[in-house]
C-alpha cells in the first residue's frame, strides 16, 4: 500500500467575491522510501499540496490517505496528533525556537507527544548525533550557522520517527555548498528508509531526488522518475576547496 | 503536555523579557500590596474600637448627673448632682434587664506617697462597680460591703497611678495620702487602656463611695446620697434601647419631671456609640479595599495587554509548535500559565510589599495596623483570578491561530 495517496485532491479558497482554485483534482501516490521533489512556479499549488500532505490544511474535495488514515475529516486536534507522530517538517527559515538549546529544540515534538523527560533527552541526543551535531547540543540557534540550524531542524523533524519528512524549500536560505550538504544528509536519510518529499523551485536541487512532480495552476503537470539521481556526496567532493570557508 | 511543562515553558518565556515581565507584574504587586496594606489599616482601626468596647465593659449604660435649670441659667453636666444612690438602687430593683447598677462619684485630688506625689482621679464606688465595668483586681482585693458601710480608708490603684507613685515597688499594704487623709492600698486594678476619647482609664484611685464623699470629694451642703454617675450593666441578650428607655422613664418619674421638662440627667449608651463607630470603620475598610482593588484590576489589564503583544510577537513560534503537534489546548495552556505566573509571582511580591507597607504605616503614621491572614489569602486569590481572567482572551487567540498563517507570519 502506498504511503501517500491522493484522489482528486481539490482545494478552493474564497478571496472576496472570487474563488481561487489552488489545487484541481490531483491524484497520485507516493510509496514508502521514495525521494520526491515537488516543483513549480509560485502560485502553482505546490505549497497548498504540501500543507495538505502535512495535515496543516484539509482538502475542499477529494481524499487524502496518509499511511492508511483518511486525513480528510479530522478535527483540529486529530490533525495535530497526525502531524505529531507521522509528519516531520523542515522549513526554509528553519523555525527553531530562539534562546533554546539545539537539544531542547529537537525535543519539542516529543514534548507534545507526552514522552517522559528522560526518554525525550535520550532520543533527541541520538537524532542530533545522527545529523552530525552531537557536539552542539547546548548551543542556541544564534550560535549556529545556517546549515547547522537546518540540521537541527531536520533532527527535530526525525525525532518522532515520522512516516514522511516534508521539506519546504530547505535550501532556500543556504549557500550552494551548504545546500548540497543538506541534500547529502537528506539523501543518506532516504537511503536509510525515510520517505522524503521536497518542495523546491531550483532545478539543481530537484536533480538529487528520484522522482519529480511538476505543478502548474493547481494541476499536476508532470510526474517523471529520475533514472540516475545525482549523488550529493559525490557532488560535494567535486566542489572547489575555497567554497568550504 | 501537562501543567508542569507548561509552567516551565512559561517561566522561560518570562525570563527572556525580564524587564517587561517585571513591569507587568508591578501592576499586580501594587494592587495586592495596596489591598493588604489598606485592609490592615482598616482592621487595625476596627480592632481598636473593639478593644475600647471591651475596656468600657459590655452592655454598659451610664447615667450622669444632668444639667439643671437654675433660675433660667442652664448649668453643665455634673454641675449639680441630681442623681442619688437611691436612684441606682431603684434602677437595679425595678428594671428587669439590669444586672447591676453601680453608683460612683469622682473628683480629682493630689496623692502623696513618701516623697512622690501625683494628681489623679479619685473614684468613689460601691461593690458592684467592678462587675458593672468589667474591671478585675489583679492584686489584693476589691472594695467590700464592709468598706462601704464603714467608710474605711482603703484604696485600689490603677496601673498608671501605681507606676507614678510606686514605680516597680509593691504598693500593697502601703499607706498613701489623698488630700492628707491616709489610705491603705488594698488592691491594684487591671490595665484598661484609653477610653474612646483618649483618656487614660488607669490613672485612677478607687475608694469606697462613702469614704470618698466624707473625706475626699465632700462639698458642704450637698445631698449626702447624691452621686456623679451610675454605671448600669444590662444582662446579656437584652435589648439595650428598651432598657435605656425604661431607665429614663424610671428616673423621670423618681425626679418628678413633668412631660415638658428636660431630663435632669444624661443617659449614655456608650457601647452603642462605639458600635456605630465600629460600623463606620468597617465601611472605611471596605472602601479602602475597593479603591485598592481597582489598582489590581488595572494590573490585570496590563497583563492582558502584554500577553496580546506576546502572542503577536510569537506568532511564528505558535505556528511551529502547532506544526510539530501542539494542539489548541496546549497553546492555550502555555499562554494562560504564563499570564497566571505573572499574576501569582506579582501577588507573592505584592504580599511582601503589603506586609512591609502596613508595618511602615504603623511606624510612620503611628496608626495601628492588623494584617489578617484572610486578607492575604483573598488578595492572592484575587490576583490569580485576575491572571486567569485577563490571560484567557490572549491565550485563546493564540490557540485559535491557523498554523499555516502563523508559520508564514513576518
Amino acid at each position: 500500500m502506498a504511503l501517500i495517496a491522493t484522489e482528486r485532491l481539490t482545494k478552493d479558497y474564497r478571496l472576496g467575491p472570487h474563488t481561487v482554485h489552488a489545487l484541481r483534482s490531483v491524484t497520485l501516490t507516493i510509496d514508502r522510501g521514495e525521494f520526491v521533489a515537488v516543483m513549480g512556479p509560485s502560485g502553482s499549488g505546490k505549497s497548498t499540496f504540501m500543507n495538505i500532505l502535512g495535515c496543516l490544511d484539509t482538502p475542499t474535495e477529494g481524499r487524502y490517505l496518509l499511511d492508511g488514515v483518511d486525513a480528510g475529516g479530522l478535527s483540529r486536534d486529530a490533525l495535530a496528533r497526525v502531524r505529531n507522530v507521522k509528519v516531520g517538517f523542515v522549513f526554509q527559515t528553519f523555525n527553531l525556537l530562539p534562546r533554546t538549546t539545539a537539544l531542547e529544540n529537537v525535543e519539542l515534538p516529543l514534548l507534545y507527544a507526552g514522552v517522559p523527560a528522560r526518554v525525550r533527552r535520550e532520543r533527541a541526543r541520538e537524532k542530533l548525533a545522527a545529523v552530525g551535531l552531537g557536539q552542539r547540543e547546548d548551543h542556541h540557534p544564534s550560535q549556529l550557522s545556517g546549515g547547522q540550524q537546518q540540521r537541527v531542524a531536520i533532527a527535530r523533524a526525525l525525532v518522532n520517527n515520522p512516516a514522511v519528512l516534508l521539506a519546504d524549500e530547505p535550501t532556500g536560505n543556504l549557500d550552494t555548498r551548504t545546500s548540497v550538504e543538506i541534500m547529502a544528509l537528506l539523501q543518506s536519510l532516504n537511503r536509510d528508509g525515510i520517505t522524503v518529499v521536497l518542495v523546491t523551485h531550483e532545478p539543481d536541487i530537484a536533480t538529487y531526488a528520484s522522482r519529480i512532480l511538476t505543478f502548474r495552476d493547481g494541476r499536476l503537470l508532470g510526474d517523471e522518475a529520475v533514472a540516475a539521481p545525482q549523488d550529493a556526496a559525490v557532488a560535494l567532493q567535486a566542489m572547489p576547496e575555497e567554497a568550504l570557508a | 503536555m501537562n501543567i508542569l511543562q507548561s509552567a516551565r515553558i512559561a517561566l522561560r518565556a518570562l525570563r527572556v523579557n525580564k524587564l517587561r515581565s517585571a513591569l507587568t507584574m508591578l501592576g499586580i504587586i501594587i494592587g495586592v500590596g495596596a489591598v493588604i496594606a489598606m485592609v490592615s489599616v482598616g482592621a487595625g482601626a476596627q480592632a481598636r474600637v473593639a478593644e475600647q468596647i471591651q475596656s468600657l465593659g459590655s452592655n454598659l449604660i451610664i447615667v450622669l448627673s444632668g444639667s439643671v435649670n437654675a433660675a433660667g441659667t442652664r448649668l453643665g453636666v455634673g454641675s449639680q448632682l441630681t442623681i442619688t444612690e437611691d436612684d441606682a438602687m431603684a434602677i437595679a430593683r425595678e428594671v428587669p434587664q439590669v444586672q447591676v447598677a453601680a453608683p460612683s462619684s469622682r473628683g480629682g485630688a493630689q496623692v502623696v506617697y513618701g516623697n512622690l506625689n501625683w494628681w489623679t482621679v479619685i473614684q468613689g464606688v460601691t461593690v458592684d462597680y467592678f462587675e458593672a465595668r468589667d474591671w478585675s483586681v489583679v492584686l489584693g482585693r476589691p472594695v467590700s460591703q464592709e468598706d462601704v458601710d464603714g467608710a474605711t480608708k482603703v484604696a485600689l490603684l490603677g496601673q498608671t497611678t501605681v507606676f507614678n507613685l510606686f514605680g516597680d515597688a509593691d504598693p500593697l499594704g502601703q499607706t498613701i495620702r489623698i488630700k492628707k487623709v491616709p489610705f491603705t492600698v488594698v488592691g491594684v486594678l487591671d490595665r484598661k487602656g484609653q477610653n474612646s476619647w483618649g483618656q487614660d482609664q488607669d490613672d485612677v484611685i478607687v475608694v469606697p463611695i462613702s469614704t470618698a464623699k466624707k473625706k475626699v470629694l465632700g462639698r458642704p451642703g450637698a445631698n449626702p446620697r447624691a452621686v456623679g454617675a451610675i454605671s448600669i450593666k444590662i444582662r446579656p441578650g437584652e435589648d439595650m434601647a428598651e432598657a435605656e428607655s425604661q431607665i429614663r422613664d424610671l428616673l423621670r418619674q423618681r425626679h418628678r419631671l413633668q412631660p415638658f421638662q428636660d431630663d435632669d440627667f444624661w443617659l449614655r449608651n456608650l457601647s452603642e456609640v462605639l458600635q456605630t463607630q465600629e460600623e463606620s470603620t468597617k465601611v472605611m475598610t471596605y472602601l479602602l479595599a475597593a479603591i485598592a482593588s481597582v489598582s489590581l484590576l488595572v494590573g490585570g489589564i496590563g497583563i492582558m495587554n502584554i500577553m496580546l503583544v506576546s502572542v503577536t510577537e510569537r506568532t511564528r513560534e505558535i505556528g511551529l509548535r502547532m506544526a510539530v503537534g501542539a494542539r489548541g489546548r496546549d497553546i492555550l495552556l502555555q499562554f494562560l500559565v504564563e499570564a497566571v505566573t505573572l499574576s501569582l509571582v506579582g501577588g507573592l511580591i505584592g504580599i511582601a510589599f503589603g506586609l512591609g507597607g502596613s508595618q511602615a504605616i504603623s511606624y510612620f503614621a503611628e496608626w495601628r495596623t492588623l494584617v489578617a491572614p484572610e486578607a492575604i489569602a483573598i488578595a492572592f486569590g484575587f490576583a490569580a483570578a485576575v491572571g486567569i481572567f485577563f490571560g484567557f482572551y490572549p491565550a485563546r487567540k493564540a490557540a485559535q491561530l491557523d498554523p499555516i498563517e502563523a508559520l508564514r507570519y513576518e
